[in-house]
């Protein structure tokens, strides 16, 4: 059986430094890739590349068995992604921010109220992005992912600026995103128990 | 569980939304519209003043004045069109949604000719007043300041998209969009000039509609390239 998304032979080079070679993984449905290193071993220029914003130097990231810069379009519906640079605009209310996101994708719209919900944000969404904490920005973040609905998650350290409940919430979409056959690719210092199978790229 | 079966809104609906939140942005931020505005109003009110009043001198150098400081007004409020997405991670989300990225591009173009090319069209009757135009040259500059504005937008959408990882890449701006703008300023001027001197001006329209048609169909594609070089 070939795996959902596969990377095969990667090899990744800024500037004049390699980050890494020869690198390969596999993960199918329900199942998380946990992506470990200290600082600056090159976990964000990995999960950037893996989602098609950077160029591997040689080998490629295959999605549903076809590589995805063959069939970007249908790779992106199924892919949402959270880096520590969220992606709002500060001079626009939450829900002026989110439901850009309705534009994008089909299902945005309807989940926007129950996302908001799950993440506590239900009494801010008339604030500009701005006057919020760092940590509801992030939780904003993880709302934008529950609206897309996506099959395949690539989180950057999706821990950073979260009090423990927040972690903890954090814990929990992952699990439950895991237990409907999704598909995490996370890069963090933390550890992440799951029951499903946790399959690691150590760099 | 979402088996990939995440279906797309139309096009229209992207197209549509990333007009409106650059328009709400740019409303919400005023400063950034009229800066530009200022300048081209300020630009063209100091020249009678410094030049003289000669109303023959005003009218004979007007139609060059005019679209010189047009160009450079859109120049200036170029440089911020893909910035702050940028900056902010946006540009990430952009390239990696399921919409295709020219027509994002083309959308965040088009909000920027509603808020920096419309207005300077919309304002230029007022300035051209100083320069003693009579209307049927107002009009010929307020038609060709239309399609002039658009070009400019379009085509600087490229140079921004390729200068916004670059910090302080304003002049780079400048010298990559300046040779590509100089037929629009050339036949801009001299039609509006031609007009002024009650002579045949199709010929100078026709030309800047088909540059900005040109520019339509081709920089959309150059500009979504350029923003993923960018954001690498």
């Amino acid at each position: 059986m070939t795996a959902k998304l596969s990377g095969k032979d990667l090899c990744l080079l800024r500037g004049d430094r390699c980050l890494f070679q020869n690198l390969n993984f596999a993960l199918n449905r329900g199942e998380l890739l946990l992506v470990e290193g200290q600082n600056g071993c090159g976990k964000t220029s990995l999960l950037r590349a893996i989602a098609g914003l950077l160029d591997f130097e040689t080998g490629q990231v295959d999605w549903n068995g076809q590589s995805i810069m063959a069939n970007h379009q249908s790779f992106r519906s199924d892919l949402v992604w959270l880096s520590h640079r969220v992606g709002f605009k500060g001079d626009l209310t939450l829900v002026e921010n989110l439901s850009f996101e309705g534009g994008l994708r089909a299902t945005a719209s309807e989940l926007l109220q129950s996302s908001l919900d799950r993440l506590g944000l239900a009494r801010l969404t008339e604030l500009p992005f701005r006057a919020l904490s760092a940590g509801q920005q992030r939780r904003v973040a993880l709302a934008r992912m529950l609206m897309a609905k996506a099959p395949l998650w690539i989180m950057d350290e999706p821990f950073t600026n979260l009090d423990s409940s927040g972690q903890a919430l954090v814990r929990e979409l992952i699990a439950e995103h895991i237990g409907r056959d999704g598909l995490c690719v996370v890069a963090s210092h933390q550890s992440i128990e799951l029951d499903a199978p946790v399959r690691r790229v150590p760099l | 569980m979402t088996n990939g079966e995440n279906a797309t809104p139309g096009l229209w609906q992207g197209f549509v939304a990333v007009i409106r939140r650059d328009l709400l942005l740019a409303w919400k931020r005023p400063g950034d519209i009229l800066n530009p505005l200022f300048f081209f109003a300020m630009v063209c009110t100091l020249f009678p003043l410094a030049v003289g009043p000669s109303s023959e001198q005003l009218s004979l150098s007007g139609p060059g004045i005019v679209w010189v400081a047009a160009l450079l007004a859109t120049l200036l409020s170029l440089n911020s069109l893909f910035l702050s997405d940028f900056e902010d991670g946006s540009l990430d989300q952009l390239i990696l949604s399921p919409q295709p990225l020219p027509l994002l591009a083309l959308g965040k173009t088009v909000a920027h000719w509603l808020s920096a090319g419309l207005p300077l069209v919309l304002v230029s009757p007022l300035v051209a007043v100083t320069f003693h135009m009579p209307g049927r040259t107002v009009g010929v500059m307020m038609l060709t300041l239309t399609f002039g504005t658009m070009s400019l937008s379009l085509l600087g959408a490229i140079g921004a998209a390729l200068t916004v990882g670059l910090h302080r890449g304003t002049a780079l701006l400048s010298l990559l969009i300046l040779p590509l703008a100089m037929p629009v300023l050339i036949f801009g001027a001299r039609t509006v000039a031609l007009a002024a001197a009650d002579d045949a001006v199709s010929a100078g329209i026709y030309f800047l509609c088909a540059y900005c048609i040109l520019a339509l169909s081709l920089a959309p594609f150059a500009t979504a390239a350029a923003l993923k070089i960018s954001n690498e």
